[in-house]
């Protein structure tokens, strides 16, 4: 029984349907990645699963119940979220932000217990950020910034964690920054996260479990040794591509097909793809 | 210690209070200071105004008096005459200081303040529509003033709504609606008679005077019960200002926590309003100094009412010594020196992209 699924899922926004009769069941204690084209439904589940999106027919559930009949600040307390875009206050400073994850276990006269202190300070080095604690948010770099937005998330305490492309406008130094502290997480920490990916290899390196969605329906989902095929990433992506092992991880590397292979693939070559030994390094 | 690592600027001095049960409150030393302050300036202020007039008194006088020492010609002066007006202002000040603070966290924009949301051409519209059709007595103006403001609420609030309140929407939306019923307030006039029109004037510059217990109470009874919910609803708004997915993730109940503050602000403008008339931008600019004094993220609602509280009592007692007794009704004053400060925000709002 795994804590978080998503039951026959319908999802949509008013009438616009993204999603039907989806079902995903995310495993406990994994590091799930969701892949999968632009307007594929990937981050629409993500939302689905952190109930900010209210399925139309179907149901999210969190440890077997139905995750919108459960209290807002109990299901903040098991499960976390690191949405697209947060906005700073003013002015405010990191140690102050971070606090902020307290609040699902806060109340108007429990504001600030001695665990509290302690389990934001704890958040704070586990991102790296404690020696930035009184700096305000604002003066920042991105990197940073997302470090102190994930070291809120960690004080939060959730089980559970979920990232919508954590990575996106970020440097590449402080995207695998951000990658490399998610997998600190999942194997020191023990928590079940799940992201939103862009980037099939980074997707591919970090993940133990990923899911490739389409049209929004999920295509493959499996360890990503496993699923990874040219097949699979043609389909999602409808890319022509190799896929070779990275030489750092051994975890499946995929080389875009060049751009001379590709035009012979759509002139009516069938197998423009195979033909690996052609692409240019 | 590396110093480049402590800038330290930015760091704010708390105390927590903590019992054995478990219970445990957090204080920001800074915002302590200030609502103090604030809460100083506005009795004092509200001292001075009392001991201002045609019999004027000095500050130990009207002290004595409010303790009951004055004689019974001071005492008349104080208790009847004066003091119902000054606790008035307070409350009225303190009422837009507040819901100008809730408004303009919900909408997360400082231009989304009652008062450019029409707010006050809203209640003038009900006042005006009692006064000219009606010709009704003042509590009747009030009434009709108050479901104006009533009514312009839930007409923005109906036509900003898209899965939720969105900030720009919302302000544009009032903006707008702020236009139309400034046409129906002329409009009005047009129908009225000379007699009529003045007195409609008069009420629509807000102002202080001739304001007794009558006004008091019921402004009073609205402020002990929605004042304390807002307050209450101080952390979760706070949460609010990150946006609606952080406030999510964090257990925030979002479009609960907006519906019931704005439903409770609205009120508040609308019994503020009723009791004053529509006194100009102290809703706008109470939240604003408010914050420039804390230098707190957050709605800072309490530094807001305070603020909002001093300035109108001051402005009142201001508007009294400088232009002579009951000449220059306050709202006069605050729509001055407001309308300076609304200049300035859409400048440096302007210069900072945000519209």
């Amino acid at each position: 029984m795994s804590r978080l699924a998503a039951e026959n899922v319908t999802l949509a926004y008013d009438q616009r349907v993204i999603a039907e009769n989806l079902s995903v069941t995310i495993p406990d204690r994994s590091f799930t990645v969701i892949v999968g084209p632009n307007a594929c439904g990937k981050s629409t589940l993500l939302r689905a699963l952190s109930r900010m999106l209210r399925p139309s027919a179907g149901a999210v559930l969190l440890d077997g119940s139905a995750i919108s009949s459960l209290p807002a600040k109990k299901v903040a307390r098991t499960l976390g979220l690191l949405p697209q875009t947060s906005v700073a206050p003013d002015g405010i400073t990191v140690a102050d932000l971070v606090a902020r994850g307290r609040y699902p276990h806060q109340g108007l006269l429990r504001q600030w217990s001695a665990d509290d202190e302690r389990i934001v300070r704890e958040a704070m080095a586990a991102t790296g950020v404690g020696q930035l604690a009184d700096r305000s948010v604002d003066e920042l770099s991105g990197g940073q910034r997302q470090r102190v937005w994930i070291a809120m998330a960690l004080a939060q305490q959730t089980p559970l964690f979920l990232l919508d492309e954590p990575t996106t406008y970020l440097d590449i130094q402080h995207q695998i920054e951000v990658l490399d502290l998610c997998a600190e997480l999942h194997e020191e920490q023990g928590r079940t996260l799940v992201a939103v990916l862009h980037d099939l290899n980074h997707a591919a390196r970090y993940a133990t479990h990923l899911i490739a969605m389409k049209d929004g329906a999920v295509i493959a989902e499996g360890a990503p040794g496993d699923i990874v095929t040219a097949e699979l990433v043609e389909r999602v992506f409808g890319l022509p591509c190799q896929i070779i092992d990275d030489p750092q991880t051994g975890t499946p590397l995929v080389v875009p097909a060049a751009r001379t292979s590709r035009k012979a693939a759509t002139a009516g070559s069938a197998g423009a793809a195979d033909r690996a030994d052609s692409l240019p390094v | 210690m590396n110093a480049t690592l402590k800038p330290a600027k930015a760091a704010r001095r708390t105390r927590t209070v903590r019992t054995g049960g478990g219970l445990s409150l957090r204080l920001d030393l800074r915002v302590v200071g200030a609502c103090l302050l604030l809460a100083v300036l506005a009795l004092a202020a509200a001292v001075a105004l009392i001991g201002s007039g045609d019999y004027p008194m000095t500050p130990a006088e009207v002290i004595a008096t409010l303790t009951g020492g004055g004689d019974a010609g001071q005492t008349f002066i104080v208790q009847d005459l004066r003091l119902p007006r000054v606790l008035v202002g307070l409350l009225v000040g303190a009422a837009f200081g507040i819901s100008g603070a809730a408004f303009q966290t919900v909408s997360r924009n400082p231009l989304g303040s009652p008062d450019v949301l029409g707010f006050a051409q809203g209640s003038s519209v009900g006042a005006l529509v009692v006064i000219v059709f009606f010709q009704g007595g003042t509590v009747a103006v009030a009434a009709g003033s108050a479901v104006g403001a009533v009514v312009t609420g839930l007409a923005i609030f109906l036509l900003a709504w898209k899965r939720g309140i969105q900030g720009y929407r919302f302000v544009l939306v009032g903006i707008g609606a702020s236009a139309m019923l400034y046409a129906l307030v002329l409009y009005l006039l047009t129908k009225a008679n000379i007699v009529e029109a003045t007195r409609a004037t008069t009420w629509m510059n807000g102002s202080l005077n001739g304001r007794d217990w009558d006004q008091v109470w019921p402004l009073a009874a609205l402020c002990a019960v929605l004042l304390p919910l807002l307050l209450c609803y101080g952390r979760p708004l706070r949460m609010l200002e990150m946006g609606d997915d952080a406030a999510y993730a964090l257990g925030v109940r979002v479009d609960r926590v907006r519906v019931v503050v704005l439903l409770a602000a609205v009120l508040l403008v609308a019994a503020a309003t009723a009791a004053a008339g529509p006194i100009a931008f102290v809703a706008l600019t109470a939240p604003q100094l408010a914050r420039r004094l804390t230098r707190a993220p957050g709605p800072n609602l309490l530094p807001a009412a305070l603020m909002g509280a001093a300035l109108l009592v001051a402005a009142d007692w201001s508007s009294q010594r400088v232009f002579g007794a009951d000449q220059l009704p306050v709202g006069v004053l605050t729509g001055v020196l407001g309308g300076g400060y609304l200049l300035w925000l859409m400048a440096t709002e302007r210069r900072a992209g945000r519209i």
